[in-house]
């Protein structure tokens, strides 16, 4: 058994070996980039050969935007992490694997494209939804991740939060909302893709709180004509951030290719990858090029309604936080 | 009694196995097994039901193993080949899907390996000698098959994880286990650890020792020995529990993915690409490698069955026609 | 037991083979597990139960103990009569039937779990009829309990049918000529003798159960206090940087595991015992 494995074994692995690049770097990230950096990876690393003569692999791991910061810190040798939201870097920050100020060495918040947080219902949207305050209706299926796990869980949360604090104007009421909302999900997938799968090749529940670039690519995936995305008129800007681990880029000597890598985001080539993706492109330019893409939705940030995501995270995220409360309910 | 092996077994098929080489042994449980045919042959029958209800006993069983085992069978052919033969195999030659079924390949083939080897030594130490604490040395051996697998793939982050009790030093030395192939091929170990010791140790246990004593005695050294008078006798034993221990260390999922990083292309397995691939709408593409697991289980499955066969004609010495005469001679 | 080995033997070896027996067995279990529970005393006791019996904890460890039994039970009934079925009867595909039983086995949990999936989602081949019924299988508790059905039914079938192949005819035939009828026969005399491999099958099925992970989570629709195993929970913990909850539960579901294990091998000891006095 062994005798007659092996050999295929060493065969199979010498065949891999053969295209080894100049520089490999690791992107860690989180569920609903996949095609994004697929599409980006091979822009840059053509770009890259193009200006300094050199190869570059970029090698992806996805999953939940918690999940994966955890595995950074647990060992996972990422060059470069582009998560969910920026409180998952400041937990590897946390740990001394990034430096504290990452988040002011790249413009933008270093968050070089946005999204926002939409519905995707079914055809004809049958249950008539419009906005935040539909979801709440009485045996109404709500989908959506759980926020313990998944970054754009957290985004969902954020948005009927900040919606409801407007709306209602107080933080009492915005609890009751979103208890309210909760007690409509009949499944809490650990990340975005779960959840997407769940509502769109599993059919069940009635709306799914997305990212509006998954609500896009679901739609482009199975068909116009099986779901509609509806944008409510108001929802929170969802800025993914990114940042080299300086811990492991500095000793795998890929400091200089990683901040590269990054860095591209900011071209009108990357931009340009980002709004093809049905990411929000920050370049002005760009953005006005592919304005009819997007839905005219007001977002409010994270830091005009939470004080920003160390404080959010630790008031409703953190242990015995507000979500707690309301599961314990 | 033969037909009880006397160690525990918390594995039901190496017990079934464990318990057809015992009855083999015993030339009584060979006159017994030789008997019950003839009991359900006899024209008078007592030894079984109505003709209703064995319909509805037969008939609950085939529906409930059609339903349960059967169908999920189906469906993951079915779905694999939705769109055709063209796609199907296009997803099978995805780098991605290479890789993934290159380091399943190697991650079985260290895992196997590994546990062979040592499944024959402890097999040897436990089988060939008596100590006090046996059972309890046993008992620990059985473990991994009952531990959840996420468990299995905690302790090796909690030992070897950055935050763990060894990362700091890993991390220094530039060691990486966790999410790369060692900390894959030490999961899928610990969860396949039992197979080849537990599918020995019985079969050893009843061939006991005279063989290898005579063989000792006439001068052999120990690995002469064992290389020339136990491995001939437990060759299909042994096969039997790689074979076992291949299909588990191939198609682990909880422990691998709680240590694999994850990383496209690199430290993703068969089951996991599974997953991922379900994740990415990919249904064809993950029925697709899915299939090939399936593949694999129904090709252990026939190999077990072969050498189930094996170990019986190994075990139970040709019938002997004068056995029938004295047995039962107003049969012929 | 005519198994019996020369206990005192002139093999060479027994040295060697067991250091390297205790060497490899340290390294990848023991050392790792004992990580498992230095980890834990790190936590002090109220830590610890207080992490224990949070609601969402318990909840978890309710589903996957509670399901698991279920599923076990079933697994104890449909599997005696696959049994019965494959040993007493002969039917067309027995073999077949027979070899298949360990296809939960030996197939990879992850394939089974997507598969099952697929079978029972609302547009699943069984989930569609099941949903007219107004009966949800995939995403629900029912979900769950399918699955460790599915991956439980060979551990009780191949534990028990050896036994009942080797179960003496003339215990049947005392019976039948001092008057038994059928119904007697089966309930008062077969299953009693089969008592023993039935609970270990059902320990066994229960176990595997309890831990099972990949072929549970792609159908479980995992809902925090309806339908979240305890296994998810604590992959759950650990992507939240909760190393103390993850340790704890899988602390406490490891003793569950040994305390099955040991059951186990006093019912083979039992086992062991009863069977000779026929």
């Amino acid at each position: 058994m062994i005798r007659r494995i092996l050999p295929l074994v060493a065969g199979l692995l010498w065949a891999s070996s053969a295209f080894a690049a100049d520089y490999t770097l690791l992107n860690v990230s989180y569920d609903p980039t996949r095609e994004l950096y697929a599409d980006f990876n091979k822009a840059f690393a053509a770009a890259y050969q193009k200006e300094n003569g050199k190869s570059v692999e970029i090698k992806q791991s996805h999953g939940g935007s918690g999940s994966q910061a955890r595995a950074v810190i647990d060992g996972l040798q990422a060059d470069v992490v582009t998560l969910a939201l920026a409180y998952d870097i400041d937990a590897i920050a946390a740990k001394g694997l990034v430096a504290p100020d990452w988040q002011k060495r790249l413009s933008l918040n270093a968050s070089p494209y946005t999204s926002t947080i939409v519905f995707l219902v079914r055809k004809g949207n049958p249950k008539a939804i419009k906005d935040w305050d539909d979801l709440i209706k009485p045996g109404l299926q709500v989908i959506t991740p759980n926020p313990k796990t998944s970054g754009g869980a957290r985004w969902n949360y954020l948005a009927a939060w900040g919606f409801a604090e407007k709306k209602f104007g107080s933080a009492d009421k915005a609890k009751k909302f979103v208890a309210d909302l909760f007690n409509n999900v009949p499944v809490l997938d650990t990340g975005a893709r779960g959840s997407t799968v769940t509502f769109v090749e599993r059919g069940v529940g009635d709306v799914l709180l997305a990212w509006e670039n998954e609500a896009f690519l679901a739609q482009r995936e199975f068909g116009k004509g099986k779901f509609e995305i509806v944008a409510p008129p108001l929802s929170i800007l969802a800025e993914p951030p990114i940042s080299v681990v300086d811990k492991v880029a500095d000793k795998k000597g890929t400091r200089a290719v990683a901040e590269a890598y990054l860095k591209y985001w900011y071209t009108k080539e990357g931009q340009e990858i980002a709004a093809r993706n049905s990411y929000r492109p920050r370049d002005p330019e760009i953005a006005k090029e592919h304005e009819k893409s997007f839905a005219r939705v007001e977002l409010f940030t994270i830091d005009d309604v939470f004080g920003g995501w160390t404080k959010a995270q630790k008031d409703h995220f953190g242990e015995g936080g507000i979500f707690d409360q309301i599961y314990k309910n | 009694m033969s037909t009880q092996t006397s160690f525990v077994t918390p594995e039901a098929p190496l017990k079934a196995y464990a318990s057809t080489a015992g009855a083999a042994i015993s030339s009584l449980s060979r006159r017994e097994a030789r008997e019950r045919p003839r009991a359900l042959a006899s024209p008078k029958d007592f030894r079984t039901e109505p003709g209703p209800v064995r319909f509805v006993i037969v008939a609950l069983a085939v529906s409930f193993l059609t339903i349960f085992v059967v169908l999920p069978l189906v469906v993951v052919f079915a779905s694999a080949l939705s769109k055709g033969f063209g796609a199907y195999f296009a997803a099978l030659a995805e780098p991605e899907a290479l890789s993934a079924i290159r380091l399943t390949l190697l991650v079985a083939a260290i895992s196997v390996g590994l546990n062979l080897l040592f499944g024959v030594i402890a097999a040897w130490a436990i089988a060939k000698f008596d100590f006090p604490g046996k059972t309890f040395l046993v008992t620990l051996i059985d473990l991994p098959f009952s531990v959840s697998p996420v468990i299995s793939g905690l302790v090796f982050v909690l030992l070897f994880g950055a935050q763990g009790y060894w990362g700091t030093w890993l991390q220094a030395h530039n060691v990486h286990i966790l999410f790369a192939v060692p900390g894959i091929a030490l999961a899928t170990i610990f969860v396949t650890f039992p197979f080849v010791a537990r599918s020995l140790i019985p079969l050893m246990q009843e061939q006991g020792t005279q063989e290898e004593e005579a063989a000792i005695s006439l001068g052999a050294s120990g690995l002469q020995t064992f290389f020339r008078v136990t491995l001939p006798n437990i060759k299909w034993g042994l096969l039997y529990g790689v074979l076992l221990c291949n299909a588990r260390a191939m198609g682990e999922f909880g422990a691998v993915s709680v240590v694999s990083g994850h990383i496209r292309g690199e430290t993703n397995t068969m089951p996991l690409l599974v997953e991922i691939l379900y994740n990415e709408y990919q249904f064809v593409a993950s029925f697709a490698i899915a299939s090939l697991l399936a593949m694999l289980a129904l090709i252990t499955l026939v190999v077990k069955t072969v050498l189930e066969q094996r170990l019986d004609e190994g075990q139970t010495p040709r019938d002997d026609p004068r056995d029938d005469l004295r047995d039962d001679p107003s049969d012929h | 037991m005519n198994t019996a080995v020369a206990r005192r033997t002139s093999l060479p070896g027994f040295g060697l083979t067991m250091g390297l027996t205790l060497t490899w067995l340290s390294i990848i279990i023991l050392i790792p597990l004992a990580g498992l529970f230095l980890k834990t005393l790190e936590l002090s006791p109220a830590q610890f139960w207080e992490i224990l019996s949070s609601r969402r904890t318990l909840n978890a460890l309710k589903i996957s103990f509670g399901l698991s039994f279920a599923a076990a039970c079933v697994n104890l009934v449909m599997g005696t009569i696959i049994v019965w079925a494959l040993v007493r009867y002969r039917f067309p595909g027995r073999r077949i039937f027979d070899a298949i039983v360990d296809i939960p086995f030996a197939l990879p949990t992850a394939v089974a779990g997507v598969a099952l999936t697929q079978l029972f989602a609302q547009k699943g081949w069984l989930g569609a009829p099941l949903a007219e019924l107004g009966i949800k299988v995939a995403f629900t508790p029912i979900g769950i309990f399918i699955a460790m059905i599915f991956i439980g039914i060979p551990f009780v079938v191949r534990t028990v049918q050896p036994v009942l192949i080797d179960l003496d005819p003339e215990i049947e035939e005392a019976a039948a000529s001092l008057g038994a009828n059928r119904w007697h026969t089966v309930f008062r005399v077969i299953l009693p003798s089969l008592i023993p491999a039935l609970l270990t099958g059902f320990a066994l099925a229960f176990a595997r159960a309890v831990g099972e992970y990949g072929s549970v989570i792609f159908i479980a629709g995992n809902l925090p206090n309806v339908s979240e195993i305890a296994p998810l929970l604590i992959v759950i913990r650990l992507s939240e940087f909760r190393y103390a909850d993850a340790t704890a539960i899988a602390v406490v579901m490891l003793l569950a595991s040994f305390v099955i294990i040991f059951a186990v091998n006093r019912l083979q000891r039992w086992a062991q015992t009863r069977i000779p006095a026929h």
